[in-house]
């Protein structure tokens, strides 16, 4: 590096801004890297905040590096800050501080917010789940004898609410759509997770919309649209999230359901980079289709190609989406879209598992969903992850067999 | 230093592949090399204590079945996110059909 340097700075001190940071510095980059985050914390995983989080009587955040080794790292952590302004001309970020931090590359890992309920009537009693913060409200209301109700039966929501039951509080789940886990995962699994949650006494509504929430501070009570009245300490609203742009728009990059990046992950600024849950991108694996991940994985992954690519490695995303999500007993995971698939082939495990595997008409793998205990999907739907990435078109009668190791089908 | 236990035999692990060990109240995983070496390292990942022996085996990694932790498992080192703690390794030898690992 030269003297001259300004160096990586990173918006966003979640998984993804956290991974980028340290990628910078295994790949050799010696420049100043800075990462500016608007929480007070370590960057830290999000998925223990919907799970593991809540069993626990005083939740921790599990931090993606410790102090010590950012320092080590020669890693500025600025937290508890906006960034508030980019100005591409200077290449330099305004902070809400009113510091400017200049830059030779940026990369935006702003990461995505809840979508809002929009309708009158929401108070104090009604909350949202993205922040250690907000985990530590929505816990605080979590015990024997309480009432949830669940705003949104998406992966937020149930995972909140097996954790509420486990806890004692009594849940009511709220879904405006048929079913529950409409987006991405297939009826069949879908039915699995809903038993299992009435099973465990979840009260799950499906179909009916909100007709009017009254929240006095106190206890809320929701109204469905069929005229059913649902009275709760608590509401968690979980209906999905949306992407954290405004920076990125108010600057003038692209938006396009995120911010529209290249698939090196480089925004309509070639200076610029946008990485994780607030980017939308070209997947390689379905012809370069333009999509947005809220997935943890993808956080880690983008982050770490858009250290290289900042680098100028020139490398394109290539990874297979992959998701999963931890209810009671029950692990789900789901490499691909889905929804690329026109044909489905069942795939019986043990101890009740089992494995959808999803085919575009022309026979090619383009997804696999599994549900199961514990980890008993784990490694074929990997496995099934490295043939989508492959492209491969394996034999239905062989996806569909126990007897044969998909392993084996890697090697065809 | 010289406790060496049976682990299992040497045919109950396929090629490229992994098992559990329990021992003492601690879990192992023991692994069969595609030249059908065999290793052992701690059974749980360093990042959420995940039985190892669930994952998938590719070449000399052991991928964690909870959220894709890779290890070399011959030498236990860490092999990027979310994991950054090094798996113990364990020596391992075989005998008469038999796979001993040195717990000690």
């Amino acid at each position: 590096m030269t003297e001259m340097a300004r160096g990586m700075v990173i918006i966003g001190a979640g998984e993804c801004g956290g991974r980028a940071a340290l990628t910078l510095r295994d790949l050799g980059y010696d420049g100043p890297v800075t990462l500016v985050g608007d929480e007070p914390h370590l960057p830290y995983e999000r998925p223990p905040l919907s799970k593991e989080a809540m069993a626990s009587d005083a939740p921790e955040i599990k931090a993606i590096a410790s102090d010590a080794v950012l320092a080590e790292r020669s890693i500025r952590h600025i937290h508890s800050v906006q960034a508030a302004a980019i100005d591409r001309a200077a290449h330099s970020v305004r902070l809400s501080d009113g510091s400017v931090l200049p830059y030779d590359k940026l990369l935006l890992a702003t990461g995505a917010t809840p979508r809002k309920l929009s309708m009158p009537g929401l108070g104090a009693r009604c909350v949202y789940l993205r922040t250690f913060a907000d985990a530590l409200a929505i816990r605080g209301h979590l015990r024997a004898g309480s009432r949830i109700a669940v705003i949104g039966g998406g992966f937020i929501g149930l995972e909140l609410a097996a954790a509420s039951r486990r806890l004692g509080a009594a849940v009511t789940v709220i879904e405006a759509q048929p079913r529950i886990l409409m987006r991405g995962v297939p009826a069949e699994i879908a039915e699995i997770v809903h038993d299992a949650h009435i099973a465990e006494g979840v009260d799950i509504v499906c179909g009916q919309g909100i007709a009017s929430i009254a929240d006095d501070g106190r206890q809320v009570r929701v109204t469905l649209a069929g005229g059913r009245e649902v009275s709760a300490d608590l509401a968690i609203i979980g209906i999905g999230a949306v992407p954290v742009t405004g920076l990125a728009a108010d600057a003038g990059l692209m938006i396009d359901n995120g911010i529209a990046v290249d698939a090196e992950l480089c925004s309509s600024d070639p200076d610029i980079f946008a990485a994780g849950d607030c980017c939308s991108f070209p997947l390689a694996v379905y012809g370069g289709r333009r999509v947005r991940l809220e997935a943890w994985r993808n956080a880690q992954e983008q982050g770490a190609l858009a250290a290289k690519n900042m680098l100028d490695a020139g490398e394109a995303h290539a990874a297979v989406p992959w998701f999963w999500s931890d209810q009671y007993g029950l692990s789900l995971q789901i490499a691909g879209l889905s929804d690329e698939g026109k044909n489905t082939v069942r795939r019986d495990l043990d101890d009740g598992a089992f494995i959808l595997f999803h085919l575009a008409e022309d026979g090619t793998l383009v997804a696999a969903s599994g549900i199961g205990p514990g980890n008993a999907v784990a490694r074929d739907i990997r496995l099934a992850e490295m043939l989508i990435g492959k492209r491969a078109k394996p034999a239905p009668e062989a996806l569909g067999s126990q007897a044969v190791k998909l392993k084996s089908l890697l090697a065809a | 230093m010289s406790d060496w236990v049976e682990a299992c035999a040497t045919d109950d692990i396929d090629e490229e592949d992994v098992m559990r060990f329990d021992h003492g109240g601690r879990t192992f995983a023991i692994y069969r090399s595609p030249d059908d070496e065999y290793f052992a390292t701690d059974g749980l990942c360093t990042h959420e204590k995940v039985h190892l022996a669930d994952g998938l085996v590719m070449d000399d990694i052991i991928e964690c079945p909870k959220h894709n932790g890779r290890f070399n498992y011959k030498t236990g080192a860490a092999r990027g996110a979310p994991v950054c703690v090094n798996l113990k390794t364990y020596p391992v030898k075989v005998d008469a059909g038999k796979v001993l690992v040195q717990v000690g």
